[in-house]
Formats: structure tokens, sequence, C-alpha cells
């Protein structure tokens, strides 16, 4: 596991340098392990796992945008454990939990193999990318979903590659956003 | 959307990661203090006297004072910007602040008669003080809650508080340059309270605006 670890870690730090296929790796590998946190966070407070993947999903956002806050010279783990678990916990007040105690058993987790029965899970089974912009969500979808380049998505939206771009970070900063205020 | 498709956007995001806290905040510091700075310059001044204040303890002891509150807050708004950091160790070293002040004012009060505490205490620009202490720290405010909106405190309202310290201490820094009281008594009665409401407005905004 801490091996593992390890690679995410190399792996982040190439994506750091600016290495992309480096960061796409790091961020596969880094959703099954997410899986088995956030699925023993649930486990801990006493909740069924049927909104593991929402949080995951969350948490991989939000490690896509506080990457920053990541000490390269420090190891991975715990940084990722801290996000998850803040992560976890936003998603429980929401629902009315109350009671904060700390987890202890996020240490020394098995990871979770995929996505379980509900794979297509979407964020809280309703479709988040309805609170996009048209044109923001279009270029969100063809990324995410239909699995474009922001090249291809330039050409077909009559938009320069760098305004796709642009457009796309404001996408993820505003879903990240929406989970906060929900 | 399936977690895969995520992934993709997310890997397709390829703006260069962000400055990590530290440079962010101590580049909001700079900007933020400069236009300080500039307004402090162009509205009040450095006292007439600097030159023989700067020989007096009671002059220097605010000059250590607000410096070592804004090294300490500043250490304190790093600190609390990393999801990893516990608030109390990233906060306990503001503390030697007051401890500071105490020592100060304890010399202070062993020094003069007591018919006189009460004159230093209450000084001439008890007002000026309160008002202008505020007003200089609204650009670094901004500029360090801003900045900080890179950063993942594990308690907003904290993060927002340090950046409350750190931009009230610049602000109380040049103010100390310009006030000609210079009493311990003083300072350890009109700046805190000055300094501790911009710490409390930082507190409430940072609450809103540093969660992630």
């Amino acid at each position: 596991m801490q091996d593992k670890s390890d690679d995410i870690a190399q792996l982040m730090r190439a994506a750091n340098a600016g290495d992309e296929g480096a960061y796409k790796r790091a961020l596969a590998l880094l959703a099954p392990r997410l899986r088995a946190i956030v699925g023993n966070g649930f486990r801990a407070y006493g909740y069924g796992t049927d909104d593991v993947e929402d949080v995951v999903q969350e948490t991989l956002l939000t490690i896509h945008l506080k990457r920053q806050t990541w000490d390269e010279s420090q190891p991975l783990s715990p940084w990722l454990r801290a996000i998850a678990r803040n992560k976890l916990i936003d998603h429980l007040r929401r629902r009315g939990h109350r009671q904060y105690v700390p987890i202890e058993d996020f240490e020394n987790i098995l990871e979770a193999p995929s996505e379980t029965g509900q794979a297509a899970a979407s964020l809280d089974g309703r479709n988040l990318l309805d609170g996009l912009k048209p044109r923001e969500r279009s270029i969100v979808e063809a990324i995410s979903i239909e699995g474009r380049s922001s090249r291809e998505v330039a050409e077909k939206l009559e938009m320069t590659e760098g305004a796709v771009r642009v457009a796309l970070h404001r996408a993820l900063k505003t879903l990240a956003a929406r989970y906060r205020s929900e | 959307m399936r977690t895969e498709d995520l992934i993709r956007a997310l890997a397709a995001d390829t703006a260069a990661t962000p400055a990590p806290p530290r440079r962010a905040i101590a580049m909001a510091l700079a900007a933020g203090a400069a236009v300080t700075a500039l307004l402090f310059f162009a509205l009040l001044g450095l006292r007439g006297d600097i030159a023989t204040a700067m020989t007096a303890w009671r002059f220097g002891l605010k000059l250590v004072v607000t410096s070592a509150l804004i090294a300490t807050a500043l250490f304190a708004a790093i600190r609390l910007s990393d999801p990893l950091a516990p608030p109390r160790a990233a906060l306990a070293p503001v503390l030697a602040v007051p401890a500071l002040l105490a020592i100060g004012a304890g010399v202070e009060m062993s020094a003069l008669p007591h018919d006189e505490w009460a004159m230093r205490w209450i000084g001439k620009n008890s007002l000026v003080c309160l008002t202008t202490i505020p007003v200089l720290a609204l650009a670094p405010l901004g500029a360090l809650l801003y900045a900080m909106r890179s950063g993942a405190p594990s308690s907003p309202s904290l993060a927002g508080a340090a950046a409350g310290l750190l931009a009230s201490g610049s602000a109380a820094f040049l103010y100390a340059t310009h006030c000609t009281d210079d009493s311990p008594l003083f300072v350890a009665t009109w700046y805190p309270i000055a300094i501790l409401a911009v710490t409390a407005a930082g507190a409430l905004i940072g609450r809103k605006v540093l969660r992630w």
C-alpha cells in the first residue's frame, strides 16, 4: 500500500512539473484509493456506502483544485486523507449529520476494487452539470463524456484552444463551489 | 458523470499548478502592504521627531511588538492554509506578542509614579489609533483573504483570523511610526482593540470565503 502511494506521489510530482500523462495516471490510481478511504469513513460514521462515489468525485475535484497545498517533499497519503475527510464531513453535514468524532481507521485500508453497482453514479444522483452555463457545460461534456481533446472542442465551438481551457477551468471551480453550497 | 469521465476533465485542465499558499500569501502581503504604505505616507507620514524617538526604548518596543505580530501572524497564515496543520500549533507563536506587551507594561508601571499611569494609558491619540489601524489594514486584509483562497485550511475562520492579524499587524507597525503615544500602557490597550476588531472581521469573512 505504501509503495502504491509512493508511486502516485511520484506521478503527482511529475504532473506538477507539467507531465499531463502522469497526472491522468495519478488521478486514475487515486480513484480506487479514495473509494476505500471514503467508504471506510462512511462506515466509521455508521452510514451505508451509497454515496461513496459522489464523495470520491468531489474529493478528486478538490484534489485537482487544491493540489498546490500538497508539499511535494512530504508523503502524499496524509494529505490525501485530510482532503477526503474534509469532503466526507462536508457531505455528512449536508445530510444533517451532527457528530464529528475523528475517524481513526482511515489507516491501513484495503483498496476498493472499482466503482460499485452505481458505477454511473452522478453527483448526488442529479446532474450537477445543470448548474453550468450552456457553453461551459458543452465543453465539460465534450471533454469528459465524449473524451474529446480541448483542440477538437475548440474547433467544434469555434473558440481558441486557450479559451476552451479557461472555460473548462472556470467550470470545474463552479462545480466545486456548487458542492459546497448544496 | 462517471468518475472516469470526471478524471478526463480534470486531466484536460492543464493550467499550471497554482503557486503554493506560502508564496501566494507572501505576494499578497507585499502588495497589500505597498498600497497601505502609500496611503500612510500620503495621509499621515512619520512623526516629526522620528530621529529622537528611535533612540527611546518605548518607541523601539512598539516596533518590536508589531514586527513580532507580523512575523508570527505570517507563520500562522501559511500554516493554517495547510489542511494537515493543527490550528493551535500554528497560532501559538502569536502569544509571544501579548507576552511582550505585558512585560513592557510591567516595566513601564515600575518606571513611572502611580499618578502618571492614567495619563499615559489614555494618551492623546486613542481614537486616531482605533480608526487608523483598521483603515490601514483594509488593503492587506483584502489581498490576503483573496490569496488564501488557494489554500485548504482545516479551519477557514482561524485562517481568516490569521489574515486579520497579519493585516492589522502591518497597519499597526506603520501607525506606530506616526503616533506619539509611546507608553506600553497605551500600546497594550488601544492597539489590541483595533487589531482584534480587524481579526474578528477576518475570521467572519474567512469563514465564508476560505471554505473549500
